[in-house]
Order: C-alpha cells, then structure tokens, then sequence
C-alpha cells in the first residue's frame, strides 16, 4: 500500500544533490534580475493542493469512476422521494427472462430487459445492485468521515496537549479497543429490532471504529509537537487552535488520509459481515454486502448475483484508494518534482 | 604505551615506495529520476605515506562523495568511473568482497556523527572487536584485549569499564575516540576522516585533532581528511584539495593554498573563513554607539546601577529547569544568570553545547517556562505570564532559529510562513498581507516569486533569509538569534551574516546572538557573554572578553578555536599545550 512514513525527509544523495545546485543559486542572489522581481501572485495551499490533485492521473480516474457509480446508483432507482430514470423497482418480482440471465449487451449495445439478470425469485437485479451500491456508500462514507473526524480530533488533542488530556483520551480509546465490535453490534440491534436505517448503522460503525486512527495521529503530534517550526509559531504567538489546526495537522495528512480510505473500504466489509450475521442492513432493504452474502450459494447456478455486487464492491474500494493516494501525494510538497 | 609493545607490521610496505592512495579521473554520477547527475569529475589527488591530505570545500562539492566513491559505499543508483589505486591495487570496479576486505583492514573510516556512526544496541568495546575479529585471525578474548588497549591509545578514560558501556553512555568528545579506536584498529594504511570534528565542541575539537596528530605520528598512517572548515585544515593537514561543484578547482601543500591561493573561489573561500581576531586586529570600531545605560558597563557580573534607560533585556538571576520526569530529576539548565542588552546593541552569547545559551534564548520569546529570576523585555517582566497575557508582547520579541530547514513548517509555502506574525497580530488579510511579505522578501534579497515556494525547494542560506524575515515581520525591538548560521556552509554564512548586519544598522533592534563560533561573535557583537554549564563565566566588551580573558574557561575556549591559517594555527596550538600543561583544568 502506501508508505506511511513518507512524509519524513530523508536525506538521500538526490536531495544532496538538489542542495548542491541551489547553494550555487544563492551565490548569485546580489545579482538577482530585477525581471525576477516582477510581482508573482500568492498561492494558497489549497489552490497548490486542488492543482496537484488533477495532476494526478490515477487519483483523476480513481474519482471519475466513484462520481460515475455515484451519480449511476443515486439517479437510476431514485434516492428517497426522488424517482429516476429506471423502470423497475428492486423490491418487486417479476416473471423470469431467459431464466434470468443478464440481457446486457456490449456489441450491438442494448440494456434489454433485465440488464444485470433477474434473482431466483425475480427481482430486477440491476435495482437490486443499484440500491445495494446507495446503502453501501452511504455507510462507507459515513463511517469514514465520522471515525476520521472523532479518531483526528481525539489523537490530535491527546498528542498536543499531553498531560491528563492525554491519560484520559488514551484510556478512552483503550477501553474502546477492548469492546468487542460484534458483541456490541449484537446488543443494540436486539435493544432497538435491528440497527434500521444505514444512517444509524454507519454512524455506529464509525463510533466504534476510530481507536486506530486516533492512535496513529497521536503519535504523529506526539513528534511533530516537539519540531521546531511549531516552536517558532508557538514564538509569534500561535493559539493552540491554529497550531494544531494549520501547522500540525496538514503535515499527518498523509497519515490521515491514508488511515481514512482504508477505513471507507473497510467499512464495507464490515457492513457485509454484520448483515450477514442479521444486525446489519435488514430485509428487504439491502446492501453490496448483503448481496453477496444472500446469494453465495448460487455462484454455480447464477454467478451474476455473485459478480454484480462483487464488481461494485472492487470498483468503489478501489477508487477510494486510488483518490486516497492521490490526495495525500497532493497534500506532501516534497512530491512536487517540477520548481514553481 | 601499549602500542609500542605490538609486533612490527609486516603488510606496511617501505617508505619509499610510491603513493598510498592515488586518484586519476575519478568520476562519480547518480541516477535521479532517469538522468545521469554529475556528483564529482576528473578528481585527481595522490597522497604519499604518513601524508595529511585535506579535501575542503562546501556543501555539494563532491568531497565525500568522491572518498564513499572509493570504497564504494555509495548507494546503488551512482556509478563510479576512473581509477584509484590503494599501493598498487585497483579499487574502482573491485568485486564487493574484495572491497569489504580493504574496508576497515587498510582503510579505517571515520564519520562525521559519532552518535549515528555507533551501533546504540551493542557495547563500545564489541563493535571495536567486531572489526578485529572479522579481518584477523584472533580469539575474542584477543579481541578484547586489543580492544582496551585502543581505547588507551585513544586516550578514553578508564578503557577496562568503558569496554562494557554503551554509545549513549559516553559523552560526543568520547564516543568519537571509540570511532577512531575502530578505524585504526587493524593498522591501517590509509584512514578517511570525514568531517571528524564538524559535530563536536571547540574544545572538544581541538582535543581530537591533537589525537588524530599524534596517532598519525605514531602509526604512520596516511590521512585523508574531508571538512568544510579551513580552521581544521590549518591545524592538521599537509597538502590541501579544493573542490567545489564536483571538480578540483586547485591542490598544492598547506602553506602556498593559504598565503597565495592561485583561483579566485579558494581566495573566496579563505576570505569568507571569519578569522578570530581580524575583528579586532584590523582596529575596526563597533559603529554603533552603545546606548547610555550601558556606556558604562564593568565586567563585572554583579548587578549594575540602574540604568536611566530601560534596557530592551533585562535578565535577572535567571533560573531555568528542565522539570523532571519519572525518575529524572529535575535538570538546572540555566542558573542565576544575569545581563542586560541596550537598544540597538548586539550581546554575543557564547558557550559549547549543553552550556544553556539555547535555553536562554528560548526563555526570552517564552518558549521555555522560567524557574525563578526575571526576564524584562523593554521593561516589562515576561516571566510567569500565562499564553493569554504573553501574546501581546510577543511582538517585541522575534527568534531565528538555527536550523532552517526544521523552523519552517514543511506544509506551507514561504509567504504563508512570513505573512504568520502579520496574520495573527495586525490580522493582515490578503493584498494588504501579499504587499507587507513583499516588502520583507525584498528586504531580505529574495525574489517575490519565491513566496509560493515551499521550504524544501530554497537553499540553506535562502531558507535562513526567510526566517530573518519572519523574524523582522513585526519590526520587533529584540531579536534572538540562536546560532542562524551554523547549519550554513562558510561562503553562504558570510553573506548571510553581511544581511544580518545591514538590517540591524537599518533597523536598529537590539539582538541576543547566540553561538559557539567565536569568530562569527566577533564579527557581529559589541559585547560578548560567556557560558559555561548554565552559569555566566564572564561578560564584557568585545576586546575586553576576547583579548584579555580573565577566566580559565574563556581563555581554553579561545585557545581551542582554530584558525584558518597554518602558521598562526602551530604557534596558537603550542600555546595551548602549555596553558593546559600549566594546570589548567581538563576536560569534561
């Protein structure tokens, strides 16, 4: 995967050598054109951080493919109260075509009647992915955003202030470590008949799932607080806030983002177990996940209720990824090769 | 000693036959990012038995690059090309074992951090074992024995119990004699020394050239010495080669480089060297008139009167501790230290490392809690004030750190890292923010264009320049300057320090510089301080501190700072061996 620690400098020969060359520029500064001095607008980070991104060729196709599964998942079956273009409703059964077979066609390209197959009791099976997709990155999204934001705030704020602040956040996360996911899972789907929508299941997961990452923020801010850029904004009079906020925090992440991605597609397997196990996404409401998990014992018979789900699954964990890693080679200067 | 017991060594060739190490053509490349880059070219140098070869020159010229080239230990993306002959055989192209074989058996290595060099897991007297045991054919025990009687030929105190100790035991003077115990361990015939002293104190410094001359003396070994300082130089070596951008620019013996260098950039080179005693020898006045309050100032440390005008520092029985932690006790870093600098005035802070001139520094723009004593900055008593009630007043003070590259948060781009101060305190937004970074960018002589820059992209000296202008953002009355260019090669510190002056004549603030070059003091301040292990040793003017020192310690500490001319360099080291044969105290 990528490389946690390379945000670190290292001072190989080729930085050396970069050295070298630009010693040899500062020679020559007396003599600076005043061409040179002709005025350069400011850039902030985050137009350099937006340019950088859409440099990136994978991260840029990575992001198409989720905008494209996005808008294709959300505007065919409908969202809510919201109705779209596709014809069929995934919860209804209809009489079976050529035994259910995918009438999807490349070449001469037709969606036919049932584009990705029928289920065994006839169900459109391309509503049925299409809503498994919906729910399945609605609880990505939402683990990944609600455990990245707690696990951040928690780590940063245990590793910057030290002290009591960290003994109890630490304990915290400790205690959140011990508990076991699925016992708990367990006990509030009995105590509130299945954990119900997606929203209150995503949001439970990433309750529970932010230990991870508030540990390794921690340890970031634990040897980034001691740099001693933070020393010279601590010097000029920094709050707390923004040295967390706009010194520390942009240079973990890397750490973070990396962390992040890999919990939204871990988060989807973590969905498909527990509604495998029955505390998850309830019947007939569905998920990738669920799919899977229903029809695994057709794979022989019909292996497109295998495929389909399997095939969303890949394509968004994979395009997450792909903009994970784009995002942080975005976010680390050193990546920039080409001088400004 | 026990050296002298040890049976004649039968690989040592004659005296006269021929050179022990010769260079021709020696080219050196690195593959970046699918190109060939040039590191070194056409290096040529030859040094003959028992000879001290320096090879000088900054950042970047190639010189350790060249002497790793050798004994191919450079990484695998270089290639090596022309030939080096170690007395008679080939080493460029040599098969790897072959190589391992002259490692450390005829080429002894010594590197510039002895911290990182040593293995912090395995005691001092295993990894010195570990080299006699891989190239002879002896017993541990042998091994052992041979072990301590390095360390006694390195002059390590006590070498039967330091055998058993660990690196992080030892203090850095220490631990770079265990590297020299390892490098010469099998006798060789050749030692590479690569900037051996660049990481140690002054005195510390001197203390080891002097072992690295007698052992040179008494083994008879050829000496390749790697630095960037001509005060090293001076005091060690026999023949001189300066490099810069990977090619010799001139060769010849010590004394005709020093006094009449034929290039332009070695004359350069020389001329950027800050020579103790120039200063001052050259009659040159301090311009600047000392401000009323302190016209009259004695030596003494006791307190003065009060002085009329309040003093833009006023430190006062100053205390600071490093709190203890676990086990730890607490650690008294600074104790009852007490100056004052005048507006306008610059006070030399001076001292070797762990003396606690960083820690005062750090104290006076509140980085550092203080223990007890005060800390007035234009009147007004810093100590103990919490964030909320320090923030105002944190724009009367400013600190340039010492190392650059760390200072400058890596995330944000040299305008946004300049524009800070402004951004905080005059809440500056914007064009008002983009034209104020401007204005500091030419005051400093960088291109505007540099503002979108990100640290990693600018030179030392260049990254150097941005902290000063940060540091000047707010137009501060003080400044403390904790060593800004030591990290910087000596061409590059020289125009830095000329920047540094301007801007002070210019601006008037008063300015704490702190440093462990005394030369580079000399330069800059009107008075000078002395620390010694967290308590002022001795205060006064320039000339009084500098040509008259009234302690032991300031005279050792000037004794031991080299100075970048040969002859003056043998008479200063003559000198020094009699004051501390008179008694003065030892080391550590």
């Amino acid at each position: 995967m990528t490389d946690l620690r390379n945000d670190l400098p290292d001072d190989g020969p080729a930085i050396e050598l970069a050295m070298g060359t630009l010693v040899t520029l500062d020679d020559d500064l007396a003599e600076v054109d005043v061409l040179a001095q002709q005025s350069v607008a400011a850039r902030s980070s985050t137009q350099t951080v937006m340019r950088r991104f859409r440099q990136h060729r994978a991260a840029m196709s990575g992001f198409v493919v989720l905008v494209a599964i996005i808008l294709l998942a959300f505007s065919s079956i409908g969202f809510g109260p919201v109705p779209g273009w596709w014809k069929l409703d995934f919860k209804i059964p209809m009489p079976l075509v050529d035994a259910g077979a995918p009438t999807l066609s490349v070449w001469p390209p037709s969606l036919g009647e049932h584009p990705f197959g029928q289920d065994n009791i006839g169900r459109d099976y391309f509503a049925l992915t299409m809503k498994g997709a919906q729910q399945s990155l609605i609880i990505a999204f939402l683990v990944g955003i609600v455990g990245t934001v707690i696990g951040t705030v928690i780590g940063a704020c245990a590793g910057y202030f030290r002290g009591w602040t960290e003994a109890v956040l630490m304990r915290l996360t400790d205690v959140m470590i011990t508990i076991p996911l699925l016992a708990v899972a367990a006990v509030i789907a009995v105590s509130s008949k299945g954990l119900g929508g997606v929203w209150i299941l995503g949001a439970f997961l990433g309750l529970v799932t932010w230990t991870g990452l508030a540990r390794i923020v921690r340890g970031e801010f634990l040897s980034l607080r001691e740099k001693e850029f933070v020393d010279a904004a601590r010097s000029v009079g920094a709050s707390s806030g923004r040295i967390i906020f706009r010194h520390i925090l942009p240079n973990t992440i890397g750490v973070i983002i990396v962390a992040a991605t890999l919990a939204i597609s871990s988060a989807i397997l973590l969905e498909s177990a527990l509604s495998f196990l029955g505390f998850g996404v309830q019947s007939p409401d569905t998920s990738l996940g669920q799919l899977i998990n229903s029809y695994r014992s057709a794979m022989t018979t019909r292996p497109w209720l295998f495929w389909w789900p399997g095939l969303f699954i890949i394509a968004i964990a994979l395009a997450v990824n792909f903009i994970g890693d784009g995002l942080r080679d975005a976010f680390d200067p050193r990546q920039d090769r080409v001088k400004a | 000693m026990a050296i002298e017991t040890q049976a004649p060594d039968l690989r040592r060739a004659p005296e006269d036959t021929g050179p022990i190490l010769e260079v021709r053509g020696l080219g050196v490349d690195f593959r970046v990012d699918g190109e060939w880059v040039m590191a070194a070219r056409d290096v040529d140098f030859t040094i003959k038995p028992g000879e001290v070869l320096a090879v000088v020159g900054e950042s970047g010229s190639g010189k350790s690059v060249s002497a790793m080239g050798i004994l191919g230990l450079l990484p695998k993306n270089s290639r090596t090309v022309g030939s080096a002959t170690l007395r008679g055989t080939e080493l460029i192209g040599a098969r790897p074992a072959a190589l391992r074989a002259v490692r450390g058996n005829d080429v002894g290595l010594i590197f510039q951090e002895p911290m990182t060099a040593l293995n912090p897991v395995l005691t001092n007297g295993f990894q010195v074992s570990e080299v006699l045991l891989s190239h002879q054919n002896i017993s541990p025990a042998q091994a052992r024995e041979r072990a301590i009687e390095l360390f006694r030929l390195v002059d390590l105190p006590n070498p039967e119990g330091r055998y058993d100790s660990y690196p992080h035991q030892l203090s850095g003077g220490q631990r770079q004699r265990v590297m020299i115990a390892m490098a010469i361990a099998c006798d060789p015939v050749l030692l590479i020394a690569d900037e051996p002293t660049t990481a140690l104190d002054v005195t510390v410094q001197a203390e080891i050239l002097d072992l690295l001359r007698t052992l040179h003396h008494r083994l008879d070994s050829a000496i390749l010495l790697i630095t960037h300082d001509m005060g090293v130089v001076a005091d060690l070596a026999d023949t001189v080669v300066v490099m810069k951008d990977g090619r010799v620019v001139e060769s010849g013996p010590i004394r005709q480089v020093f006094s009449s260098p034929r290039q332009g950039y070695t004359r350069e080179l020389l001329a950027a060297v800050p020579h103790l005693g120039a200063q001052i020898a050259a009659g040159q006045l301090v311009v600047r008139e000392p401000a009323p309050g302190t016209a009259a100032v004695t030596a003494g440390l006791e307190d003065r009167a009060p002085a009329p005008v309040v003093p833009a520092l006023d430190l006062r029985n100053l205390v600071l501790e490093y709190p203890s932690r676990g086990r730890t006790p607490a650690f008294r870093a600074v104790d009852d230290v007490s100056f004052s600098i005048a507006h306008g005035e610059v006070l030399g802070l001076v001292g070797e490392s762990g003396s606690g001139k960083t820690t005062i520094g750090r104290a006076v723009v509140g980085l550092l809690p203080v223990a007890s004593g005060s800390v007035s900055i234009g009147g007004t008593d810093v100590a103990g004030l919490s964030r909320r009630e320090l923030r105002p007043l944190r724009r009367r003070s400013a600190i340039v750190f010492q190392d650059p590259a760390a200072s400058l948060n890596p995330r944000m781009t040299i305008g946004e890292s300049i524009g800070e101060p402004l951004f905080i305190h005059e809440k500056l937004r914007k064009a008002a923010l983009d034209r104020r970074v401007e204005a500091l960018l030419d005051q400093v002589q960088l291109p505007h264009a540099y503002r979108n820059r990100f640290p990693h992209e600018l030179s030392g000296g260049q990254r150097q320049r941005v902290g000063i202008a940060r540091a000047l953002s707010l137009g501060p009355d003080l400044l403390v300057a904790d060593e800004p260019t030591s990290a910087l090669d000596v061409s590059v510190q020289a125009h830095v320090l000329e920047l540094f002056q301007e801007l002070q004549r210019e601006q008037g603030f008063a300015c704490l510089f702190i440093s462990h070059d005394l030369a580079v003091v000399e330069i800059l301040a009107s008075r000078v301080a002395v620390l010694h292990r967290g308590k002022l040793a001795e205060i006064g003017t320039r000339e009084e501190v500098l040509l008259h020192p009234r302690e032991p310690y300031t005279r050792r500490l000037i004794a031991a700072a080299p100075v970048p001319d040969p002859d003056e360099q043998q008479t200063r080291r003559a000198g020094r061996a009699a004051a501390l044969a008179a008694g003065a105290d030892a080391e550590d």
